[in-house]
């Protein structure tokens, strides 16, 4: 990201803090919705999709993936394809 | 380093030679990579030889059961043998570092961290690895971990000895050692971890110009994927090593489940834990593992090969989008080791499945390998008669592992002596003798001398004879029904009949360690006193033959610019039949 | 020629990154693998027993919520640290490198005030899985914060220096440790609603 002009930092700036007025807003939302009863499954739903939301926030915007290079999306999708085996099936083990 | 560093580097590299340092710096904590593959190869070798000798003092036991052992019986401690009779603890210990010192502290290290450290950056014209003072901590958190595990073996009740798979809840509830392995595991993962990451990024960023990535070498190809397989699948095995650490030492149960017998009491832990969850771990590495033993070994046949048949490789390509393929399924067929742990019928199918997928690009590279040897004129060489060895070794290899991973078979194969001898198979006279290959093939590279080919011949011979004499056996014996965890085989009536097996097996077994004698001998010996050889003596075609032997720090006296392929060996209109990568104009 | 190991500072004309950017995502990569497999071990260690806590009513939600907002307000001035360097403002980077140390501190301490809590009432790893998994993977992730203060610390201090002689590389290495640090962050926001909302 080096070799940025003033004017491109300066607006990123901005984004960070509304970036981080987000990710507080959702730290609240999470929390909140805790406290309200509902069936596990879908309070795990509700939860896991609030985290990947802050999530993708994080990695998009402070990890500026949403402006990284390609080599570094193909490692990263790499990565999660066999994230999403590695945290599926042991757990299809009990079936 | 900063921009003062930089220009005091570059200046002493515009003399061509490496200026004064002091010997700790140069030879010892040096950030050079070829220092750095001739430490990690002098210390694998060391690491091999200790893990075979470990394996030949259980071969006593298994074809002798309760017999002293001559000679040497009373060297060791009461904790160890009594007048020379193997304890059962004991043997458990030697099988358990056995595996362990083979696959972590032998071959991957000289595959990956000996030849891909000397190999890879010279092949793609890079003055040294991207990062190389983690290069340096690489090595030594690999020598830390190897010193940990070797220690283990004189803290009380000794190593550890619940396999080189540490399947709990035996490994919790067995002796300190245990605890010594796991510790050393984390040195080794973080040590492999650190290696890969500087692997892949020396080949992405640092590979010369016109290098591209179809002109890479076979070789680098294959470094290049095993250090993806060994960034992602063994951190899942850090994650298994914690937790395994904190049952051991905080008193959780992970893998302890509810009600637990032990010696006949109820075990006191809290229970709730799985196991098989140990099992997913430990394989979601442990079966890429197998492919990083092997990737490299086939990167070393390849360029032996190629510059031995003195023609091109036939089908570059398929060998470099097999091997991608080979990396990308290995890490989906893991529990194709679990098949007894009661999983499901959808679950083993789709490891079934992936597992007569993932043989495909095996066969193919393998075939691709045999072809090429169709209308050559082969050099026999010593290098390549071990990779010529290794194309049927491997074969076989490959071919037992099949009916272990159809589940029907599996079920009467699991955990008896066909499975030592499949891997083995793969890993012995496969992997190993590919690395051999690599010694014969690359030391004068880095000694500007040959080894002798009479001694080299002796050794090849009476390797391959012993190696079959060792592992063939076990394919009958485990067809038999032999289990592979028996202390003493002879208490159990259906493993008699195979006993005078063992007895050959393990004759076999000593023979082949005392085949390596002439190796031993001609390793030392050449360094002093081999056959002097110009800088390229195989008269090859890639980059590390293009520059002065040995290498000058900086790698290269001028930054080398690469116009065509690897193997371009016997190509028609050419005077010489090699034609350098990084020569410009025609021969 | 010159023995220099290039794209140090400068990015490769063809992946468009440096070295250690590449590097350290590769690191990440490998990170995201040792907390999938502890995130692995947890869903089977859950779905494999019946009688699992509610993370709730067992766990301290206010100081774990507190903790979310310091790590999640580090991240931010992490990165503003380093936008400072990319404005030349080098003392900015300073005032916004030392409070990225000082919340990490903050998330360390209230933390320890939350172990301290559970040893009071006897809560161990050994007392059952849930307290188990809950120790290890907490620990684990408070040794990458520890490991992140001594990165972000050799920055601000010795390492500093090399501002002055290459400002891009020292920019590219502040980038790369803000990196690891978002990826810390990152990982408690999913270890936050795992362990203790759910």
């Amino acid at each position: 990201m080096s070799g940025h002009s003033e004017v491109e930092v300066k607006k990123q700036v901005t984004l960070y803090l509304r970036v981080f007025f987000a990710l507080m807003a959702l730290t609240v939302v999470t929390v909140a919705i805790s406290y309200v009863h509902m069936p596990i499954l879908l309070g795990v739903a509700v939860a896991l999709f609030i985290a990947c939301i802050k999530a993708s926030l994080v990695a998009a915007f402070f990890m500026h993936l949403s402006t990284e290079k390609k080599i570094i999306i193909f490692i990263l999708i790499l990565t999660v394809f066999f994230f999403a085996f590695l945290l599926a099936t042991p757990s299809l083990h009990h079936t | 380093m900063t921009n003062h560093d930089h220009s005091h580097v570059a200046q002493t590299h515009d003399s061509g030679h490496g200026h004064k340092m002091p010997f700790w710096k140069k030879y010892i904590f040096s950030v050079d990579h070829k220092t750095i593959g001739v430490q990690y190869a002098v210390t694998s070798l060391i690491f091999l030889f200790f893990g075979f000798g470990l394996v030949s003092l259980m071969r006593w036991q298994l074809a002798y059961p309760g017999q002293p052992l001559p000679l040497i019986g009373g060297w060791f401690s009461d904790t160890a043998m009594i007048g020379g009779i193997m304890l059962p603890e004991f043997y458990n210990q030697l099988g358990a570092m056995h595996g362990t010192i083979m696959i972590f502290l032998g071959v991957v290290p000289l595959s990956v961290g000996a030849f891909g450290n000397y190999v890879l950056p010279l092949q793609i014209g890079a003055p040294d690895m991207a990062f190389p003072k983690l290069n340096m901590m690489s090595y030594w958190l690999y020598f830390i971990g190897g010193i940990l595990m070797l220690a283990s073996f004189f803290v009380p009740g000794g190593a550890a000895q619940s396999g080189w798979t540490s399947y709990p809840p035996l490994s919790v509830i067995a002796s300190g050692g245990q605890t010594w392995w796991l510790i050393g595991m984390v040195f080794l993962i973080n040590s492999s971890l650190l290696g890969s990451v500087n692997f892949i990024t020396t080949v992405v960023q640092l590979r010369t110009k016109g290098m591209s990535f179809f002109r890479l070498p076979f070789f680098v190809w294959a470094q290049f994927v095993t250090s993806f397989l060994l960034l992602l699948a063994f951190p899942p095995l850090m994650a298994a090593g914690v937790l395994q650490l904190s049952d051991r030492l905080l008193g959780s149960s992970f893998f302890m489940p509810s009600g637990l017998v032990v010696n006949g009491a109820v075990s006191a832990v809290a229970g709730g834990g799985n196991a098989v969850l140990w099992q997913h771990l430990f394989w979601f590495l442990a079966h890429p593992e197998v492919y990083v033993l092997i990737l490299p070994a086939m990167g070393i046949v390849s360029e032996v090969m190629a510059c031995n048949t003195r023609k091109p490789l036939y089908g570059y390509k398929a060998l470099v989008y097999s091997s991608i393929f080979l990396g990308f399924m290995s890490f989906i067929v893991w529990a194709h080791h679990m098949y007894l742990t009661g999983m499901g019928t959808t679950m083993s199918t789709f490891f079934q499945i992936t597992t007569m997928i993932i043989s495909i690009p095996s066969v193919v590279i393998l075939t691709t390998l045999i072809l090429s040897l169709w209308g050559a004129s082969i050099r026999f060489t010593v290098p390549m008669m071990f990779a010529l060895a290794f194309l049927p070794m491997f074969g076989i290899g490959g071919l037992t592992g099949l009916p272990l991973g159809l589940n029907a078979a599996d079920i009467h194969l699991h955990d008896t002596y066909y499975v030592i001898g499949h891997f083995h198979y793969v890993v012995a006279p496969g992997t190993i003798f590919a690395l051999f290959a690599g010694i014969y093939h690359w030391f004068p590279k880095v000694t500007g001398r040959k080894m002798n080919e009479a001694l080299g011949k002796i050794h090849f011979y009476f390797s391959l004879i012993f190696m079959n004499g060792v592992f063939l056996p076990m394919l009958i014996m485990g067809l038999a029904g032999v289990s592979r965890r028996l202390y003493d085989p002879t208490q159990y009536a259906h493993a008699l009949p195979t006993q005078p097996l063992n007895v050959f097996i393990s004759i076999s077994a000593w023979c082949l360690g005392l085949a390596q004698i002439p190796f031993i001998i001609n390793f030392f010996g050449s360094i002093f006193k081999g056959k002097k050889v110009d800088d390229n003596p195989w008269q090859a075609t890639t980059l590390e033959w293009s520059t002065p032997t040995p290498p000058p720090h900086g790698n290269f006296l001028k930054e080398p610019v690469v116009y065509r392929g690897p193997y371009e060996y016997s190509t028609p209109g050419q005077k010489h039949d090699f034609w350098p990568q990084s020569m410009k104009e025609n021969n | 020629m010159s023995a220099e190991i290039h794209y140090i500072s400068e990015p490769h004309p063809v992946s468009g990154v440096t070295n250690s950017k590449l590097g350290v995502w590769l690191f990440l990569a490998s990170e995201v693998m040792l907390f999938g497999g502890l995130f692995s071990a947890y869903i089977l260690l859950r779905t494999g027993v019946t009688d699992w806590p509610r993370g709730h009513e067992v766990l301290n939600v206010p100081l774990a919520t507190l903790n979310t907002v310091i790590l999640i307000t580090s991240s931010v001035t992490m990165v503003m640290s380093w936008a400072s360097l990319e404005l030349k403002k080098f003392s900015k980077f300073r005032l916004y490198m030392t409070i990225t140390i000082l919340l990490a501190i903050a998330f360390l301490v209230v933390k320890g005030f939350e172990y301290a809590h559970k040893f009071d009432h006897h809560h161990f790893p050994s007392t059952s899985n849930f307290y188990a998994i809950y120790f290890v993977i907490t620990g684990l992730h408070g040794l990458h914060v520890i490991g992140g203060i001594i990165v972000n610390a050799y920055l601000l201090l010795p390492g500093s220096k090399m501002w002055k002689t290459n400002p891009e590389q020292f920019t590219g290495r502040v980038e790369a440790a803000g990196l690891y640090w978002h990826f810390v962050d990152l990982v408690w926001i999913f270890l936050f609603p795992a362990l203790y909302l759910l």
